[in-house]
């Protein structure tokens, strides 16, 4: 029987022929990520062990991307760990501010992460780089400390499920909308312990940043890892970035699944989840009229290249609702200064948008964009959990970067279709 | 090894947030973070939990992040274990390589309420309701997670290695 692209990377990665669902095994790993709030409980771990060197100091990224800048001193402290633990071990993937990024948006664009790869982070949604074609998941400090240590970690291989988008999407529908109706169709358990593999003909035309969000929220459905299968669109994306060997994996035609499901694309509008949970997601349609306090766009779900032209078409000689803040922030430097280059960053100025440097800030209520009780946010990111913006009588809906713009200018949750 | 604690019982999908928010994850100081451990899904949580009691709850434990915070501050507050119908993928991986004792039974679970006094053996997984005067068992570590944790965790399984 054939292997799913999730059960051969693991496989060759444990030096095994072949693995099956269930099975625990010992993985090498390729890439291993920490950010300021879960790499300084990893350090101190790795510290424990009184080891000289680190497994490979060119395999572990360092990105302070969450309370960064600073934004107090508590957290400043967090980033000093990080700043001098990469000093004393040499690692060069330590990404200051100034040349950060959001860490999810920032690997890829660094070719950092390769197709074929195995990557944790102790971050949950490093299921991102499935995008590209790799296994990726999210793992705990203590995970990331024993990895930094060794360079390898337990596993059990899971169970996949595959999805099979097939028709022609709608206007304004993007990989965020496919990604939240698949949540809302399966739960936020619906693929606990499993891999999600996207496929189909809507898949297989999809640009990368779309890919990228669909990855992103994998997790948000419970699995381990979400997973695309590599092809020219992925080769376009890497070829000038990524510098070692890769490979491409893919599904054998008898691989076996827990689950298929076929998705017809041609009756999914432009989403949106309602307050406190992922799942509950809608069609824009059937959202009501909701007033909103504010509006964020950005984050590692919608914090791309192609998210900003969408919302920065839609702003274009416009202005935000004055019932309202919208805050805008590209998820790297690179972003940011080609949405500068494009003139991007001046039609959201001219709008009235709030555009800040890199960072996750609102995102988690950290910081840049806090919520006080009773307030509303639409946010292009991927939790809407209680007081996950701010007080925990706030609320959350989530949606794609098109919904995101036009909501901003109409003050309450809206499509680019209700504007004049 | 086995406990006796009171029960605080929760629903569905207890995420991460709401066991420890991201406001107060400035800091790894886990006397600290206890503070605030459930803090928004029970405000009181912490003042009227004692030593050694049991938090309860149903499906998806611990879903979102991956902040090890989560189990950490859980067993810091004093809770001696948690028993769910089933728990989040990294939620598990992280008790499980912090040492937070949990269970997985969905009958248990069905059978609890706040205030019941429970019995666990973690060595056969057997859960004793008073109240109900009932017996339940949870699924038991596989082999290679119990090396883990007879080992001391996964820093001392690495050590091994
Ligand atoms: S942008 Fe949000 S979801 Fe993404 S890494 Fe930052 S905090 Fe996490």
């Amino acid at each position: 029987m054939g292997m799913t692209i999730t059960e051969k990377i693991l496989a060759a990665h444990a030096k095994k022929k072949k693995v099956e669902p269930g099975e625990l095994i010992i993985a090498n790993i390729d890439i291993a990520l920490g950010n300021d709030i879960t790499a300084p409980l990893a350090i101190q771990e790795f510290e424990s062990l009184g080891l000289k060197k680190v497994f490979n100091p060119g395999r572990i990224c360092l990105v302070p991307d969450h309370f960064t800048p600073n934004k107090d001193i508590k957290s400043a402290e967090q980033v000093k760990i990080l700043r001098d633990f990469a000093k004393k071990y040499k690692i060069k993937n330590y990404f200051e501010i100034g040349q950060m990024g959001v860490e999810h948006a920032l690997l890829p664009e660094k070719g950092i992460v390769c197709p074929g790869d195995l990557i944790i982070g102790a971050d949950s949604h490093t299921c991102t780089y499935g995008a590209l074609g790799a296994f990726s998941t999210g793992v705990g400090s203590t995970d990331l400390a024993s990895v930094m240590a060794i360079g390898k970690l337990w596993f059990k291989v899971p169970e996949s499920i595959k999805f099979v988008y097939k028709g022609k999407l709608r206007k304004w529908v993007s990989g965020k909308d496919l990604i939240l109706y698949t949540i809302g169709l399966i739960g936020v358990d619906g693929a606990l312990y499993q891999s999600m593999e996207f496929t189909g003909p809507v898949i297989e035309k999809l640009s990368m940043d779309n890919r990228f969000s669909m990855a992103n929220m994998a997790i948000e459905a419970g699995a381990k890892n979400g997973i695309f299968i590599p092809d020219d669109i992925t080769l376009e994306y890497i070829k000038n970035r990524v510098q070692r060997p890769y490979k491409f994996y893919n599904s054998d035609k008898d691989a076996k699944y827990s689950k298929i499901h076929e998705i017809d694309v041609n009756n999914i509008e432009p989403q949106v989840a309602f307050p406190h949970l992922p799942e509950n997601a809608k069609g824009v349609s059937k959202a009501g009229k909701i007033s909103l306090d504010q509006v964020v766009i950005g984050s590692c779900t919608n914090g791309r290249m192609e998210d900003l032209r969408i919302a920065a078409k839609i702003l274009k000689n416009r202005k935000v609702s004055s019932n309202l803040r919208l805050i805008v922030i590209p998820a790297t430097q690179n972003i940011y200064m080609q949405a500068m280059k494009e003139g991007l960053i001046e039609i959201f100025i001219n709008a009235g948008a709030a555009v800040s440097t890199p960072t996750c800030g609102p995102c988690l209520g950290g910081h840049m964009g806090i919520l006080a009780k009773g307030e509303k946010a639409l946010a292009t990111t991927n939790r809407n959990f209680v007081g996950r913006m701010g007080s925990p009588e706030s609320e959350v809906y989530l949606a794609g970067p098109a919904i995101a713009a036009a909501s901003a200018i109409l003050g309450r949750i809206s499509s680019p279709e209700d504007l004049t | 090894m086995r406990i006796t604690g009171k029960t605080w019982k929760y629903r569905d999908d207890v995420n991460t947030d709401e066991i420890i928010p991201a406001r107060y994850l400035n800091t790894i100081d886990l006397n600290e973070l206890a503070k605030h451990c459930m803090e928004d899904i029970d405000k009181d949580f912490i003042k009227k939990i004692s030593k050694g009691d049991i938090i309860v709850a149903g499906k998806n434990f611990g879903c979102g992040s991956s902040r090890e915070h989560a189990p950490l501050c859980i067993k810091a507050s004093g809770i001696s274990c948690v028993i769910a119908k089933s728990f989040a993928r990294i939620f598990y991986r992280n008790a499980i390589n912090t040492g937070l004792p949990i269970l997985e039974s969905p009958d248990a679970v069905s059978g609890i309420e706040t205030g019941d006094n429970l019995t666990i053996d973690f060595l056969t997984g057997e859960i004793y309701n008073k109240r109900t005067d009932k017996t339940y068992k949870a699924k038991p570590f596989p082999p290679f997670m119990q090396e883990i944790i007879s080992s001391g965790g996964l820093m001392g399984w690495v050590k091994k290695q």
